[in-house]
């Protein structure tokens, strides 16, 4: 029976334990607003330390239209070999290394294969974020030869970190100079999308939006679902698309009111689509999603339709373009290079679009028949530099931050 | 303890010996892996340590992850301990199949279950306040609970049937309520095993990501979701390794804390089948037990069903046929995704087992320094987070012969360390249990100490050894983080990779199809389990 003393203790410290907890929780509110206070103050001091440096900014800003001098990213690499795409590379074996969406059809690469002699093998990893972080962090020693989908909101932490090797290929000829962003070529497009919002037609409450004010009109109170820009990719763009809209200074108005209004803020599109908007049998017909959405929703309806139930407000589009690299340290650059050359060729970027959902780089590439004639992209997608993304990121999340959550 | 020890023959260095083996598949698979990426990470900033250590905003972010983890954990006892009672002391037919149906959300994905909770708030009005099952504190509370009941039912209750009645029996001849003989027997046995779970729980709920992440809304801070803030959106690893740093610090702490509550002492007692049939008031109780809990559970559970049944023309098994087929945007078939999963798992769940089992035994015979922190270290892969964990397996083993990166390795071993604590959890109460007299017994007639853990140490620790290879198992089968951290070949894909991914795509028969595919991994992981708790059978008991 010596043991028996020694329940009470445990049962004591369990209750008291519990009841913390409970206690705790009790006031989770005030817990939660605790650290949204506290986050907030610390940002008003990191505010008010950073409003000079701001300043300078913004002036920077206007001084110079392309933001250039934020970031270094888009300065001249330092040398390194040129990469020929010419060696006769037949017997290697090259490593892709990509995220969790990427998704060819079968015979795709094995084409490649057959005209170059090179094989390809893939390694995917995570979301876009996890990529990149993971190609940061194995930068001496890296998984892969090239790279593929990073973004151009993370394209300026990619080419900081010294990722990528220049390599010009011809094949970009066929690609719109809009989409080339990087001038030494350490970056390729291969293709685009749009992240716009989307709403289900007939849920509405009453027209559909028009534009991105139409999403803190009363008339659309608590209809709008988004994604945490900290979590989610379309989520980070749909913040970009409306601080490109309504400047350095009007964003966050902007935000409250949306915030006033009833939208809500999921961690991942997952969620937001399939939880809250009409898709999953949620309450809320307005969703950020992508120009692609509409097509897919099309494609794949049960049972088939006519049109897609969805619609795209073509005011709140931001431009996502993905690249791909030849990854610094890759010993078979000469393959990269040539995998690079396909990745921009029309057997591949015609294979994109209805397996990524996204749009070819190649110009002379053709569309399938379901995103011509219901997702056509927008002329004026918003778009931000890269260097100004990657300068403020950090800064424009926190700033979020603090407006969702208080 | 002594006499522990004596059993082993007084061999310093077989006892030593002993402890090397699980000591070191830790320290090269875990240890050093996640030393390398903290030494990484820190190595581009060491400020960021005394930064995080003067946040106030993070001391928040830390108190809100300890008072949820002990709250989710105490509600799972709560919830899980009436269930543990039945299916540990009644026999009736079905008795297998609830141990095994109670562990099917354990596999599930966060986000099927997160949509699976927002669905059932909408269907019980449950969408705004206090007990909102969507964006609150709630709500992660109770996913926690409906991810965890598994645990404390599988692990207790394993333990608990293995218990003989005669204490309780003992005291009840001699006058003791029920009650009393319940809170001063039967609970101060059960000791050991639910400390154990508890350490379980608290520590998959001190890092869970995606329930807080997705359930809990953008308000709701966990230091697991900080790290992958810092890491992943930030590529400040410099905070990111200080951040695991405060969590393994904080893991270590709790864990040794739990050891001294379960006592310097060995607890032995007298093995026996608990089971029989239920009689008086049992009768009634027991079936409104088994019942209410499962009904618990199987709300989130039925809906995900009812929407993979859902097809355009109605109602329809179509969704389910699908999955043979390929969708574009998927690497694999799902069909294929589902013989993956279950390859991966039988390797990890193997290794998890082997290693779990080995260090287990280290753990009850060793040395009692060395054993015990033996004892801490295994439970660490559970408390630390998958970020740390994956990236560090990453740069760790890129070189030589130890190059894994290319390898379909690294995914069952990755699943392996988070599966081994289940194992060491539910094996050491059990062989702390075993009455050292018999041991003694077969020392004196001069059995080898490798025969005695033949003969009586493996036979009696058979049980929980199974309960934890179906831990292991299940782990491997549901596993999301740390799998999409290693990076894998596309056409390795697993389930819950593959459910995320359909997930990630617009089109209501894609949607339909994740359902599907989410299902079949309940229907496969309840087979699983009804096949390995099989394995128990032969037990001596």
């Amino acid at each position: 029976m010596k043991h028996s003393r020694n329940v009470l203790p445990i049962v004591r410290l369990f209750a008291v334990a519990l009841a913390l907890s409970l206690i705790a929780a009790a006031c989770g509110d005030d817990v939660s607003e605790t650290i949204a206070s506290s986050t907030a103050e610390a940002e008003a001091m990191a505010d008010d330390a950073m409003e000079d440096e701001a300043m300078e900014d913004d002036s920077a800003m206007e001084d110079d239209g392309a933001m250039g001098d934020a970031s270094t990213c888009f300065d001249a690499p330092a040398d390194s070999p040129l990469v020929d795409s010419t060696v006769d590379a037949s017997g290697t074996t090259i490593t892709l290394a990509t995220h969790d969406s990427f998704a060819l059809s079968d015979t795709t690469l094995a084409e490649f294969t057959e005209a170059t002699g090179i094989t390809v093998e893939q390694v995917a990893v995570g979301d876009a974020g996890q990529l990149v972080s993971q190609s940061i962090l194995t930068k001496d020693n890296p998984t892969a030869d090239v790279l593929f989908g990073i973004d151009n909101s993370f394209l300026c932490r990619g080419l900081e970190a010294g990722l990528f090797v220049p390599y010009e290929s011809p094949m970009l000829a066929t690609v719109d100079t809009a989409l080339r962003l990087d001038p030494h070529n350490r970056a390729t497009p291969i293709d685009f999308g749009d992240v716009c919002v989307n709403y289900w037609s007939e849920a509405l409450p009453g027209d559909a939006p028009a534009s991105l004010d139409d999403l803190i009109d009363p008339a659309n109170a608590g209809q709008f679902v988004t994604m945490n820009p900290e979590t989610s990719s379309p989520g980070f763009a749909f913040l970009l698309a409306t601080i490109a809209k309504y400047g350095e200074d009007g964003w966050e108005d902007y935000w409250t009111s949306l915030m006033a209004n009833g939208a809500s803020v999921t961690a991942g599109w997952s969620d937001a689509y399939y939880g809250e908007f009409t898709a999953g049998g949620g309450e809320r017909s307005i969703v950020t999603s992508y120009a692609s959405s509409p097509p897919a929703e099309f494609l794949f309806a049960d049972p088939p339709v006519d049109a897609p139930p969805t619609g795209v407000l073509k005011d709140s589009c931001f431009r996502q373009i993905e690249f791909a690299g030849i990854l610094a340290g890759s010993e078979n650059t000469g393959a990269a290079a040539q995998l690079i050359d396909f990745m921009l060729d029309t057997t591949f970027q015609e294979d994109v679009p209805l397996n990524m959902f996204v749009y070819p780089a190649n110009g002379d590439a053709e569309l399938p028949e379901a995103f011509v004639e219901w997702g056509p992209l927008v002329d004026d997608a918003l778009t931000i530099d890269p260097a100004t993304i990657e300068a403020h990121r950090d800064d424009w999340t926190e700033r979020w931050n603090a407006i969702v959550t208080s | 303890m002594e006499r522990h020890r004596d059993q082993l023959g007084n061999s310093r260095f077989r006892r030593t010996g002993f402890l090397v083996g699980p000591a070191v598949f830790l320290a090269v698979f875990f240890g050093w892996p996640v030393l390398q990426l903290l030494w990484r990470g820190l190595g581009d900033d060491p400020g960021a340590l005394t930064d995080i250590a003067t946040s106030s905003s993070l001391r928040n972010v830390l108190w809100f992850t300890l008072w949820q983890a002990v709250l989710s954990t105490a509600l799972t006892l709560v919830v899980a301990l009436p269930l543990t009672a039945v299916v540990a002391n009644v026999s009736f037919r079905g008795r297998r199949l609830v141990n095994a149906l109670v562990t099917i959300p354990f596999v599930l994905p966060t986000v099927v279950v997160a949509g699976a909770f927002l669905a059932t708030g909408d269907r019980l009005n449950l969408t705004e306040g206090p007990f909102a099952l969507n964006k609150s504190v709630f709500a992660i509370l109770a996913a926690h609970v409906f991810f965890n009941v598994a645990v404390v039912v599988r692990t207790v209750g394993g333990y608990w049937r293995q218990l003989s009645r005669d204490d309780e029996h003992a005291a009840r001849t001699l006058g003791s309520s029920p009650w009393q003989s319940f809170s001063r027997i039967t609970l101060r046995r059960l000791r050991p095993s639910i400390l154990a779970a508890t350490s379980i729980v608290f520590l998959f709920t001190f890092t869970s990501f995606g329930v807080v992440l997705i359930l809990g809304g953008a308000r709701q801070r966990t230091i697991e979701t900080e790290i992958f803030r810092y890491a992943i959106s930030r590529t400040d690893f410099a905070t990111a390794a200080a951040l695991s740093i405060l969590q393994l610090l904080a893991v270590v702490t709790l864990v040794w804390f739990n050891l001294r509550l379960r006592g310097r002492l060995d607890q032995s007692d007298r093995l026996g089948d608990r089971l029989l049939p239920a009689s008086g008031w049992v009768r009634l109780v027991a079936p409104f037990t088994v019942l209410a809990t499962l009904a618990l559970l199987f709300v989130p559970i039925v809906i995900l069903i009812e929407q993979s049944l859902r097809t355009g023309d109605g109602v329809g098994l179509a969704n389910y046929q699908a999955l043979t087929e390929r969708p574009p945007f998927l690497t694999v078939t799902p069909q294929r995704a589902i013989i993956n999963s279950l390859g991966f798992a039988l390797v990890a769940s193997t290794i998890a087992t082997v290693f779990g089992g080995w260090a287990s035994l280290a753990i009850v015979y060793g040395r009692s320094k060395a054993a015990t922190l033996l004892d801490i270290a295994y439970l660490m892969p559970l408390g630390t987070s998958a970020v740390t964990l994956g990236f560090g397996i990453l740069i760790t083993f890129d070189s030589g012969w130890l190059d894994l990166r290319q390898s379909w390795f690294i995914i069952p071993l990755a699943q392996a360390l988070i599966g081994i604590p289940f194992v060491t959890r539910a094996v050491v109460p059990v062989l702390r249990s075993i009455d050292p007299s018999l041991r003694d017994a077969a020392a004196s007639m001069g059995a080898s100490p490798s025969k005695i853990w033949r003969d009586i140490d493996l036979p009696i620790a058979r049980r929980a050894l199974v309960v934890g290879a179906g831990f292991a198992f299940a782990i491997s089968l549901g596993e999301f983080g740390a799998t999409s951290f290693v990076g894998r070949r596309p056409d390795h894909m697993t389930v819950p990779l593959a459910i995320a991914r359909l997930l990630g795509q617009p089109g209501q028969s894609i949607r339909g199809q994740a359902m599907a595919l989410s299902v079949v991994l309940m229907v496969v992981t309840t087979i699983v389990l009804l096949v390995v708790d099989r394995a128990d059978r032969s037990s001596v008991l």
